[in-house]
């Protein structure tokens, strides 16, 4: 019986039935539902549209954030991968146009699907349709490499957490980056070893970053955070594909990500008492915004 | 745990707790009164009270008291769809004793009826009513939730439940609060599964129940 301990153990049961971890997923999350394998995959195919929905409308230079203090950085970005103007072309352009998007949209009162959180909404998005322009890929491909990722969200939720309340950053846009990492690699036919690998890559790149949002607000530094999440999980992706390993086993990493989380002060989990927040920018916009 | 609690809930942002949250407490304020509401009076404590203007979070309660769920588009217009729609609102900030950090005290007013309700945001969307009418009751609103407004008088649990019982419901949660002996009590009765609205009105007919309402898992 499939559970959601460890990445390892996903590994092992895929290789053995030669299935992707993504079919064994859902044929598991019916059984353990109870409802038709058809009904879970609709509803994933749903978020999955929201999804779209969210990358098109967060694409807006006229967007702005409840707050007044961001908008418009996707919009931005877009114009320079169409003018050319990328250091890294159109596909890496493509990924981080598309997280800001969504999390701008976020900030701004619009519609997203937290992946696994609102403050990390961009980064799984971004990957999926990123790969899915890249590669020319169908939208069944692109749902199913959603349970993939939500496996791995479990594993780490099993053993680790996925609140910045809880473990910083690293929790939640690590997370992200960890679970679109996974996704990644399904999507271009990596195999689940490799998928488990980019796990490991991706949170190892992020491991002990803190949550210091400006004024307590998912919006500084979380909206370029997830432009960086999803940069990892296409770093990640990219090493693990070509057949690099991590040295430490992907679930002693997750562990390590909930041990370093326990560490952390608490001024640098979501309290604004530190880091960025605790800037004398980061306090003036805090008064800006709020008055006090 | 499930795949949907790992991507999803699809919502309005910024925020799980300040925003979808809120929109779910109004949402059971909004059920509770059953009829729309003509007027809002809301007190917002703790992180709710402090950055409820950077988060929307009166905005998502406003929609929640309109009867809108957290992913709905409108919630962030939903001052002016309250204007519309003939709803008056006062959104103050101040302490409740002993109250979760993202707390909100709603009360709503109706046509003919008045319901108060404090609950708290208490992450991930998640939420926790603890007081109805200033009697303490625990609702998550992840179950199909019957609320049972009767008096204070011998049999009356056992008529609840027997009638529950012999229409094959499973009782997840109870909880009885009452005001004072012989007065006003209310049971929150969580059950497994979902009910249909005549079982409601069977309920509420039943001799000592001043009303009865079902809450659908939100």
């Amino acid at each position: 019986m499939l559970n959601y301990n460890t990445i390892a153990g996903l590994v092992e049961q895929a290789e053995q039935t030669g299935k992707p971890v993504s079919e064994l997923v859902l044929a598991q999350q019916a059984e353990q539902t109870e409802r038709p394998v058809e009904d879970l995959y609709e509803e994933m195919r749903r978020t999955f549209q929201v999804m779209e929905e969210s990358v098109t409308s967060g694409i807006d230079p006229d967007l702005r954030s409840t707050s007044g203090l961001t908008g418009g950085t996707a919009y931005r970005m877009q114009q320079a991968v169409r003018e050319g103007r990328t250091l890294c072309g159109e596909v890496f352009g493509g990924a981080l146009t598309r997280a800001l998007a969504v999390s701008e949209l976020n900030a701004s009162m619009g519609r997203i699907v937290a992946s696994p959180t609102a403050g990390s909404c961009g980064i799984l998005p971004a990957a999926v349709l990123t790969l899915k322009e890249a590669r020319g890929l169908d939208e069944r491909t692109c749902v199913m490499s959603l349970f993939t990722a939500s496996a791995v969200g479990m594993v780490i939720a099993n053993n680790a957490c996925l609140a910045g309340a809880q473990g910083g950053c690293q929790a939640e846009c690590g997370s992200a980056s960890a679970m679109a990492a996974a996704a990644l690699v399904e999507l271009a036919g990596g195999t689940p070893a490799m998928m488990a690998n980019a796990v490991a890559i991706a949170i190892k790149n992020i491991l002990g970053l803190v949550c210091d949002p400006v004024a307590g607000l998912v919006e500084i530094p979380c909206i370029k955070r997830n432009a960086s999440g999803v940069a990892n999980a296409l770093c990640a992706a990219e090493l693990a594909l070509a057949g690099i390993t991590s040295a430490i086993p992907v679930d002693e990493v997750i562990l390590t990500m909930k041990r370093v989380g326990d560490t952390m002060p608490s001024a640098l989990r979501e309290t604004a008492e530190g880091g960025l927040a605790m800037t004398p920018t980061g306090r003036r916009l805090f008064k800006q915004v709020f008055g006090t | 745990m499930n795949v949907f609690d790992i991507i999803g809930p699809v919502m309005i942002g910024p925020s799980s707790s300040h925003t979808a949250g809120a929109a779910r407490i109004g949402r059971i304020a909004y059920m509770l009164l059953g009829q729309p509401a003509r007027r809002a009076e809301i007190l917002l404590h703790g992180s709710f009270a402090k950055t409820y203007k950077g988060h929307g979070t009166d905005k998502a309660l406003i929609a929640g008291i309109m009867g809108m769920k957290p992913d709905d588009a409108r919630l962030r217009d939903s001052f002016e769809l309250a204007k519309q729609a003939g709803l008056s609102f006062e959104i103050t900030t101040g302490h409740l004793e002993d109250a979760h950090p993202n707390t909100a005290q709603i009360t709503l007013y109706g046509e003919d009826s008045r319901v108060s309700i404090r609950g708290a945001s208490v992450g991930g969307g998640n939420i926790l009513i603890n007081r109805i009418n200033g009697m303490a009751v625990e609702i998550s609103g992840q179950f199909t939730t019957l609320i049972v407004l009767h008096r204070d008088a011998p049999g009356t649990i056992a008529h609840v439940t027997e009638l529950l019982g012999s229409n094959g419901i499973n009782i997840a949660n109870f909880r009885l609060a009452r005001e004072q002996k012989g007065g006003t009590a209310v049971m929150t009765i969580e059950i497994d599964g979902d009910a249909g609205s005549e079982l409601n009105r069977q309920v509420a007919a039943l001799e000592n129940v001043l009303g009865s309402t079902m809450l659908k898992p939100i």
